[in-house]
């Protein structure tokens, strides 16, 4: 059985892409057959992060319009024969995205693969409603910042009603709660809402938390997600999310204060 | 900073301002969610008629689309000012 998983948050810039490509290859490691897609019509930013852009021939616009086939557009992953890319559009054309030209899209991915990822582009507009509209499961990337927040009440509030499970009333998505760029420190010096605050505040738990942390931006200048690098705690967290997303426990790590020892204060290592 | 200031109240940190405010956002998102879209844009008509015969403040139109069973119910209620032109 395939399963259609979008990406989405409302906000833009809380790290719906950074968060599609590592799940991506996380899935991918654990053996299934992944493909994650680029909604980001006009802001094609997945196959950067993914590293594969100077492979991109044929796009997601081109498989709508039947400009090419569906295997022509798949762009393999280097790194795992079982991951492949469908980058977006650069066109700016805003209807390019038609709701059945991406039901066909889809229909036609869930036959060679496992795991679909949608990484949706911001706002609730169209290339976000169709991005969720046909998933399964939803990843809600949300920061600790007030305006993130709200922003993915609303959307969760759009999960449960805009989408065509919710429509048909077959059943209803199951939605994941992923918090990034958190940072403990600011957390213990009362700057930024805590995990449980968030938790609190939209009522559902989390399933995984990823630090603040400098390897994200490493990891996007080399087109490698940052969950395969695999000494950096932000690898290890988006790791640990897609462990729980499997059904594995797996206790939460880097969300507490660390104690600094006094060389490391003096020295300032972080 | 001195040893007594510690002991001063200090001002709320800003996470906890930043809860408060997102829990009420949120309850009242919540309770619009499931209303029909067209609600907000009636409630705009609705002012201006009402508007042609009583000088009411935007606040005091309340709709409110309630489940009763089966049933939906559309409520509308709305203050007057006051009779001393208030
Ligand atoms: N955990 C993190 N730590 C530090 N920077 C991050 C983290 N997650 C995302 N970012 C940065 O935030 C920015 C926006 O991320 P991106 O994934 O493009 O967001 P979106 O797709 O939601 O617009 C990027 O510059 C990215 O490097
Ligand atoms: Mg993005």
């Amino acid at each position: 059985m395939s399963e259609v998983i979008v990406v989405t948050s409302g906000k833009g810039g809380v790290g719906k892409t950074t968060s599609s490509a590592s799940i991506a290859c996380g899935f991918a490691r654990r053996g299934k057959k992944v493909v994650v897609v680029d909604f980001d019509i006009g802001l094609r930013n997945l196959d950067l992060i993914m590293g594969c852009e100077r492979r991109v021939v044929y796009d997601f616009v081109n498989v709508i319009n039947n400009d090419c086939s569906l295997k022509q557009a798949l762009i393999k992953d280097k790194r795992f024969d079982n991951l492949s890319v469908l980058a977006a559009s650069q066109t700016r054309d805003k209807d390019a995205l038609t709701q059945e030209g991406v039901e066909r899209v889809l229909n036609g991915l869930r036959e060679d693969f496992d795991i679909i990822i949608c990484d949706s582009p911001a706002g609730i507009e169209r290339g976000a409603h169709l991005a969720m509209y046909y998933a399964d499961r939803a990843v809600v990337v949300v920061n600790p910042e007030v305006s993130s927040v709200r922003d993915s009440d609303r959307v969760l509030g759009l999960l449960a009603s805009k989408t065509s499970k919710a429509e048909q009333g077959s059943g209803s998505i199951s939605e994941h709660l992923l918090l990034t760029r958190y940072s403990p420190e600011r957390v213990a010096s009362g700057d930024m809402m805590s995990v449980a605050d968030v938790e609190e505040i939209l009522g559902l738990k989390v399933i995984g938390v990823i630090p603040e942390s400098q390897s994200v931006l490493a990891a996007s200048n080399a087109g490698v997600p940052v969950i395969l690098d695999e000494a950096s705690e932000a690898g290890m967290a988006y790791d640990d999310a897609v462990a729980r997303m499997c059904g594995d426990e797996r206790p939460m790590r880097f969300t507490e204060l660390k104690k600094k020892g006094l060389l490391n204060r003096l020295f300032g290592g972080g | 900073m001195g040893i007594f200031d510690f002991f001063k109240s200090r001002p709320q940190k800003s996470a906890q301002t930043a809860k408060e405010r997102l829990l009420i956002i949120v309850a009242q998102q919540r309770g619009e969610r499931g209303t029909p879209d067209y609600i907000p844009r009636l409630k705009i008509e609705l002012l201006e008629v009402i508007r042609k015969y009583v000088n009411v403040d935007p606040s005091a139109v309340q709709v409110n689309l309630q489940k009763e069973g089966e049933q939906e119910l559309l409520e509308l209620s709305v203050v007057l000012p006051d009779k001393d032109g208030g």
